[in-house]
């Protein structure tokens, strides 16, 4: 089944209007359109990123779906225990993880690693925001190379991780990337994810105004130009198969990138050399889809 | 409520519709829908980051102002140029 | 009281992985340590064998192992797990956590030194640095107290009036590895003592749109704090209730909060806790018939600290020797400390010795107990305590050197 707006607007989602996020903020709307994809029968994890803080603060929260928040490093292995006690007594519930990329590439990454090799049947979304957003902006393993944040107060030196590829190297049974900019595309992902068993991972790039410094109102233009530049390629690999899931209507990286103040300092050269490598990857992805397995 | 019902206090909380209170005067400039112009495609429902688009009663967006945060991202995305962001007066 | 036991010759970590067994835990999140590891392989062999029935989470690290024992607790199942020294310190942000969400999830510790260097053997630095995370922390002396402890516990734990998790340690090798006869109580028997968990507090339900945990203001926090530790006070009263019930149901008492030996009416107490207090059991009857009037107080709740009870048994005292297994650097050992502050508002309270020593596995036998007594009494009857806390069974050369400190004072 393919899920169309008309659906959308009929299912109930688990955000309540009114919270701490800031305006604009992709993570939100992420959230939002997920939630109404997943539907009511689902629990979420989530560990210290900026969604703890949009929740609002005890004894109100802006979620009206099961909530647990836990430490940073520790989602994805409390989702493996509340998975698990449920399949101890016999209820079939969505437990969803909900992290941000610091949660998720760097410092819950081995919690990560070890849930998906031990194939729990949750679904780990990783909202990527591209820096620690919560703490105010700092560097983290998802950060874009050249990317402003207070620690690579002259841009960062290194790519960030290919996490979803990283996923896909477990061999788990789905991993999907997707984007704000895309919101079809997205909630079908998590439509397909959901029936699926096993471990399924989704990262969602969620454009974030102050973080990446673009007026308020871009937030889905950002979301939309990153796929459309190839900086973004929407893909998912179901059962080892990659298959890209939106074609790029082929977009100077430019036009995404002068859009955000985190790239003030960078040259047009030194986007050209950006661009070659997004490319590349991009060229990696189209041999990809047609071999049999990536992995 | 004896004595004990307040002896274990558990963070636990509710969903509530503006959990981190009401829009403030913060806001500089609020969407303001063009009814004659808009063509009902939801795309500003799709997109609205605080889900604060609703149907009105006469079938076009409705926006709920108590929450709307003013972010702009509705009038952009909006194909018809149906959404104005107007400034707030105080 | 009810259907016999069934005797069998077992070690201390076989007793635990058998008391999480007989309590019908749901999830089991398990990663090795020595010397924890055998507890994790039993429970391993009784799922995969069919005697239990529970989901079995071989995580990657104790972090994980405790988070996910949160997890399942959390979506309102029975929980146990089981961790040694540097395991345990890589929970130590999580095992606040578990505590603060309320969780009565059920915990085997084997106390063993930590490094650097490397030491498996017996000590009690590991949980001592753990021991305001919000956990109860009993501490045991034989393999059958081990595997009854547990039972208790969970009962304890899962009270509405507690709603907080346990710890029970117990001493690495000396008890983990060494083999005694345990009683095994009946399975029908275990399920009277102990009904299934139903939690009301909260759970992880998806029927109930809840948000556990969230931001929590000044103006919110200190009180939650507060009702942790109500309910660590209030545990106390509910151990000597589940300790009582248990010697009707099952005839074995190993003591509440406490456990006394020859102390009514004795000149002086040593208090120690784990195995270093069966030790003490031995030093006491060979120190009786040289005609030194001494008893023992065993603690075998350092969390909730009995301090009422400790005062009122220790307060006729002419002194108190107290053996710690552990060094809080520069101040002393825990127990000690702990024992000071139950007696220091009282009039005429008794003078304090305390010894720190049998780090590291360092064997402290009954011998050395009763020096540490002489070495106490002479130093409270010629008024020599000069020091908080004395280091024992030091090797000479360093000996001399702590010697030569004292006299600096
Ligand atoms: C163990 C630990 N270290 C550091 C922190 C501080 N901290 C909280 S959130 C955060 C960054 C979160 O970044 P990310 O996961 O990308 O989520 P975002 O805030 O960007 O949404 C940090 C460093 C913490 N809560 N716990
Ligand atoms: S900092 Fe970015 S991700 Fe965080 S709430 Fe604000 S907009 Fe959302
Ligand atoms: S996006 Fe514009 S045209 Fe579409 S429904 Fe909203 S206001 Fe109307
Ligand atoms: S301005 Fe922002 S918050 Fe308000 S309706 Fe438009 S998109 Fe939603
Ligand atoms: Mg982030």
């Amino acid at each position: 089944m393919t899920i169309t707006i008309h659906d959308l607007r009929k299912l109930p989602g688990s955000y309540m209007p009114g919270s701490a996020a800031c305006p604009g903020c992709g993570a939100t709307l992420a959230f939002r359109l997920v939630s109404r994809a997943l539907g009511p029968n689902t629990v979420y994890i989530v560990p210290a990123c900026c969604f703890s803080v949009i929740q609002a603060p005890y004894p109100k929260s802006a979620i009206s779906a099961p909530l647990y928040n836990i430490a940073f490093a520790a989602a994805a292995a409390t989702a493996s225990g509340v998975h698990r006690a449920y399949k101890a007594v016999n209820k079939d519930v969505n437990v969803v993880v909900w992290a941000g990329d610091g949660g998720t590439v760097d410092i819950g990454i081995q919690a990560l690693s070890g849930a998906a090799e031990r194939k729990e049947d949750l679904i780990y979304v990783c909202y990527d925001n591209e820096a620690y957003m919560n703490t105010g902006i700092q560097r983290s393993g998802a950060t874009p190379l050249k990317a402003w944040t207070k620690t690579t107060p002259t841009g960062k030196r290194e790519m960030p991780k290919d996490m979803p590829m990283i996923l896909a190297a477990h061999r788990v049974p789905y991993v999907a990337t997707a984007s704000v900019g895309y919101p079809f595309d997205l909630v079908n992902k998590f439509e397909k994810a959901k029936n699926i068993r096993g471990f399924k991972y989704i990262h969602i790039l969620s454009p974030c105004p102050p973080g990446w410094d673009f007026p308020v109102e871009k937030t889905a233009e950002v979301g939309k130009l990153a796929v459309d530049t190839y900086f973004w390629p929407l893909y998912e690999i179901e059962g080892g198969k990659l298959k890209i899931t939106v074609k790029p209507r082929k977009r100077p990286l430019k036009e995404f990138i002068r859009l955000q103040g985190r790239f003030r300092t960078i040259t047009d050269e030194e986007i050209d050399e950006l661009e070659k490598i997004v490319m590349e990857k991009w060229q990696f992805l189209e041999h990809l889809e047609k071999s049999e397995r990536v992995f | 409520m004896g004595l004990d019902d307040h002896a274990i206090i558990i963070p636990v909380s509710k969903p509530s519709k503006g959990s981190a209170g009401r829009t403030g005067l913060w806001r500089v400039e609020r969407p303001v829908i063009l009814e004659d112009r808009c063509i009902k495609c939801w795309l500003c429902w799709l997109y609205c980051p605080e889900d604060v688009i609703t149907e009105g009663a006469n079938g076009f967006p409705e926006v709920d102002y108590t929450f709307c945060k003013g972010c702009g991202v509705c009038a952009d995305v909006c194909p018809k140029d149906a959404i104005e962001m107007v400034e707030e007066k105080l | 009281m009810g259907k016999e036991g069934k005797w069998e010759i077992i070690t201390g970590n076989h007793a635990a992985a058998i008391a999480a067994k007989l309590s019908r835990v749901k999830v089991v999140p398990a990663y090795p340590i020595t010397p924890q590891t055998t507890i994790v392989e039993y429970i391993a062999s009784f799922i995969d064998s069919g005697q239990m029935d529970a989901e079995y989470i071989r995580v990657e690290s104790e972090h994980s192992a405790m988070a996910a024992a949160i997890g399942a607790s959390a979506a309102g199942v029975r929980t146990f797990t089981a961790t040694a020294s540097q395991g345990l310190l890589l929970m130590s942000e999580v095992l606040h956590w578990a505590a603060g969400s309320r969780l009565p999830i059920g915990m085997a510790v084997v106390n063993r030194a930590v490094g650097p260097p490397w030491n498996i053997h017996v000590d009690h630095q590991d949980t001592m640095s753990q021991r305001d995370t919000g956990w109860i922390q009993i501490y045991v002396s034989s393999n059958q107290e081990v595997l009854d402890t547990i039972l208790m516990m969970y009962k304890v734990a899962e009270n509405p009036d507690v709603l907080l998790p346990f710890m029970v340690c117990l001493d690495g090798f000396v008890l983990s590895h060494t083999y005694m006869p345990v009683n095994i109580p009946p399975q029908e028997e275990v399920d009277v003592f102990l009904p299934p968990y139903n939690p009301t507090h909260w759970k992880l339900d998806p029927t109930s749109p809840i948000t556990f945990g969230n931001l929590a203001l000044p103006d919110e926090y200190q009180e939650m704090r507060w009702s942790m530790d109500l309910a660590m006070r209030r545990a106390l009263d509910i151990i000597e209730d589940v300790t009582e019930e248990f010697f009707e149901r099952f005839g074995r008492y190993h003591g509440g909060a406490v456990w006394k030996y020859k102390l009514q009416e004795s000149d002086y107490a040593v208090v120690t806790m784990g195995t270093m207090a069966s030790e003490a059991e031995v030093a006491v009857d060979e120190l009786r018939e040289e005609g030194i009037d001494v008893g023992l107080l065993k603690i075998r709740s350092f969390r909730p600290f009995p301090h009422r009870d400790i005062s009122e048994t220790l307060i006729d005292k002419r002194g108190v020797i107290v053996i710690d297994r552990s060094i809080a650097f520069s101040s002393g050992g825990p127990i000690g400390t702990e024992i000071r502050s139950s007696l220091y508002n009282l009039a005429d309270r008794p003078p304090v010795v305390n010894y720190v020593t049998g780090l590291g596995g360092r064997d402290i036998t009954h011998q050395d107990i009763i020096a540490m007594v002489k070495d106490a009494i002479g130093r409270i009857t010629s008024r020599r305590i000069r020091r908080p806390y004395y280091w024992f069974k030091l090797k000479p050369e360093f000996e001399r050197i702590e010697i030569s400190e004292e006299v600096r004072l």
